[in-house]
């Protein structure tokens, strides 16, 4: 018999005469704020954890917003990025062919924008789509700026984001800047992850 | 090049000749810094996790919907096992199967071997610890990297985690700077010479001796913290980025991941994702967390392998009692409100999984056969904290007094009088932990486990005219039996 056979018999063994366990009450709340304040909770929840909050009120702001932000020249710019959000004059790293990781650990930050966010929880998701490239590019460099529009990214709960998102994409959830509690748990901001994170809201 | 040493497991992740707990806890009890370190640890999170819980009003009945959630998914475990593999398959995935650890071991060993790689990164993960699949895959030459910073720092200071969401916990700052600086020579990049103990500069360090080891990684090996039956989807949750690195860079992933850790649905990550990091790291979600379904085109590691790991877990599926600690989603909750955990530490425990839930876990994975695993049953007062905090409601008090029967009847008498009495003893030695105990079980009261033992263990007890001590109170088995004075700490 096969460990997979094996297995299942002595699953099936264990479990046959077991009775059924009372079935799933999906009595918990499905969000635990009103929807008004969806734009000022996540502002507020991406602060507590040290991300960079901006407002931006609209598109033609935002290039020189990002410039602002920047500390160097060497931009990863994803596929599908809104060309115009560009500031002009910089070295723009376009995925295509693919960035080698060498090229991107060179990078002084990547720009994206996501697929949707969290209020409740702070939490930005990217899930390689149109502007938001491979896993990889909001990885190595160091500094990440993301771009939130406001009118149709931003959903209250956790269980709202999960309605949105395709399991068959790779996803990634993104709340705060990658941060570490394991030395006498002190909590420190960035290990490997971009060390720096700023989320412009658009809107 | 090898990496740093690593310690022997059993199949329920116990070390090799570990000492039973008792005696492991009476080194560790005098070790002033450790218990230090762990009762400022202990108590800060524990604190850090009522704020978050606080925050949702309906945390009672997502723990109750994640109670749910994993029995029905462990009823139906071999029907949600091969709706996984169907759709893991379908994803460009490959399904192995491994009914222990040293199966387990060998399948990634030929995996990393095919690739023609000697050496991995890895994503901290207790199923590999259990396994012990370190010192597996260095028998066959590779080179496994820990890259999450607490297991670099075990790892480097060749010694053994402590806590399942901290294992570093009994290392302090300055004991971390001079691991890094004798040890990270030997593996790689060394640590710079003016290297401060500021847990940033620690961490820098890190950053910059495990960088190079990331960008070159042909293969990673990882755990998993949920796998999604019904999409196939695999999510591993972390902090430091350690994780997106191994999961997203190599070539190769290799998962290895216990059966239960299986869930019904896409929407059944909902409540874990509300209840793990609330519980674990006390924050409304962690910093990074990666979801993936078999290989992305393009985006990701060409090649993924998940390893379903048994080893022990259809044993314990089979208790009616004990099955419920295959809920269990690795929080650490019951560590930090322990007052056992808090005096003795998670060496004490003798294997991968300290604390309370180790404390039920290791001994049915592995049986009570062994002096350890009979011991573990016995390193608790049954206060009930530890079921108060847990997000998936395990009953461990109701489980610690089964296992204690199933020790009596497991042995006919001699071992059980030296695990038990050693346990007692061990806990009366120490006045303060019992009256921690003490204060905890009053305030849990309605939470104790109503079945008390029967049967064997008190025909056992009652033969030999020793304390009934899982059915008693120790306080009230204390004061019937001695007179002395008992103090605070
Ligand atoms: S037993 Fe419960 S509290 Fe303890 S680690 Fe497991 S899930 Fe968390």
């Amino acid at each position: 018999m096969s460990s997979r056979e094996q297995i299942l018999a002595r699953i099936r063994a264990a479990t046959e005469t077991a009775p059924e366990p009372a079935s799933v009450e999906r009595d918990y709340a499905e969000t635990h704020t009103p929807a008004g304040r969806a734009v000022d909770l996540l502002a507020e929840h991406l602060t507590d954890y040290r991300a960079h909050v901006h407002r931006c009120g609209s598109d033609a702001q935002l290039a020189p917003l990002i410039a602002d932000l920047l500390t160097g020249t060497r931009l990863v710019a994803p596929p599908g990025l809104t060309a115009h959000w560009i500031p002009a004059g910089l070295d723009v790293l376009c995925d295509d062919p693919p960035l080698t990781p060498a090229t991107l650990d060179s990078a002084d930050a990547v720009l994206t924008t996501c697929a949707v966010a969290i209020a409740e929880t702070g939490t930005l998701v990217l899930d390689g789509g149109a502007g938001q490239g491979r896993r990889v590019l909001t990885l190595i460099p160091d500094h990440h700026i993301c771009v939130v529009r406001t009118a149709g990214d931003v959903v209250l709960s956790l269980p709202q984001a999960l309605g949105r998102l395709d399991p068959a994409r790779p996803l990634t959830w993104i709340s705060g800047p990658s941060a570490t509690s394991d030395i006498e748990l002190d909590r420190v901001e960035g290990v490997h992850g971009p060390r720096r994170l700023d989320v412009v809201l658009l809107g | 090049m090898s990496t740093p040493g690593a310690l022997k497991t059993l199949s329920g992740g116990v070390y090799l000749g570990m000492p039973a707990f008792p005696e492991a806890a009476r080194t560790s009890t005098h070790d002033a810094r450790l218990r230090a370190n762990l009762r400022r640890a202990t108590h800060t999170i524990r604190a850090r996790r009522a704020d978050a819980v606080a925050e949702l009003e309906d945390w009672p009945r997502l723990r109750e919907a994640g109670k749910r959630i994993k029995d029905q998914t462990l009823r139906h475990l071999d029907r949600y096992l091969l709706q996984l593999e169907e759709k893991v398959t379908a994803a460009g995935g490959t399904v192995h199967w491994a009914a222990d650890a040293a199966e387990a071991n060998r399948i990634v060993t030929s995996l990393v071997r095919a690739t023609g790689s000697t050496e991995v990164v890895k994503v901290k993960s207790m199923a590999t610890q259990e396994i012990g699949l370190n010192e597996a895959l260095e028998a066959a030459g590779i080179a496994a990297y820990e890259t999450d910073l607490a297991e670099l720092i075990v790892q480097l200071g060749q010694d053994r985690p402590s806590h399942i969401l901290v294992p570093a916990i009994h290392r302090n700052r300055r004991e971390i700077r001079e691991i890094f600086r004798t040890q990270m020579a030997r593996y790689g990049r060394p640590a710079p010479s003016d290297l401060t103990d500021s847990p940033a500069d620690l961490a820098e360090a890190a950053r910059v001796h495990l960088r190079e080891k990331f960008l070159r990684a042909k293969v990673a090996v990882s755990g998993a913290n949920f796998m999604v039956a019904e999409t196939g989807t695999m999510v591993v949750v972390e902090s430091e980025g350690n994780g997106r690195m191994c999961l997203t860079l190599p070539e190769t992933l290799i998962s290895v991941v216990g059966i239960e850790k299986v869930v019904p649905s896409w929407r059944d990550l909902e409540v874990f994702l509300q209840l793990l990091p609330r519980s674990s790291t006390a924050e409304r979600m962690n910093p990074y967390t990666t979801m993936w379904t078999g290989t992305h085109r393009g985006d990701g590691p060409k090649e993924f392998h998940l390893v379903l790991l048994d080893n022990g877990r259809t044993a314990t599926l089979a208790d009616e009692v004990g099955r419920q600690a295959l809920r269990c989603i690795r929080c650490s909750a019951c560590l930090n409100v322990c007052p056992v955990y808090e005096r003795a530490g998670g060496h004490a425990y003798g294997g991968v999984y300290p604390g309370p839930i180790g404390a039920i876990l290791a001994p049915q994975l592995a049986g009570v056969g062994g002096t350890v695993e009979a011991s573990l049953p016995f390193a608790s007062s049954l206060c009930g904290a530890c079921y108060e905090v847990c997000p998936v409601a395990i009953d461990i008090p109701e489980v610690l007094v089964h296992l204690r029967e199933q020790v009596a009847e497991h042995n006919s008498g001699h071992r059980l009088e030296r695990a038990g009495m050693r346990g007692a003893t061990w806990l009366l030695d120490h006045p303060g932990a019992l009256a921690a105990v003490e204060r905890a079980a009053a305030k849990t009261r309605a939470l104790h486990p109503r079945t008390l033992p029967l049967g064997p263990a008190k025909g056992w007890s009652e033969s030999r005219d020793l304390p009934d001590f899982p059915a008693r109170p120790f306080r009230d088995w204390w004061k019937a039996n001695h007179t002395s004075e008992m103090s605070g700490e």
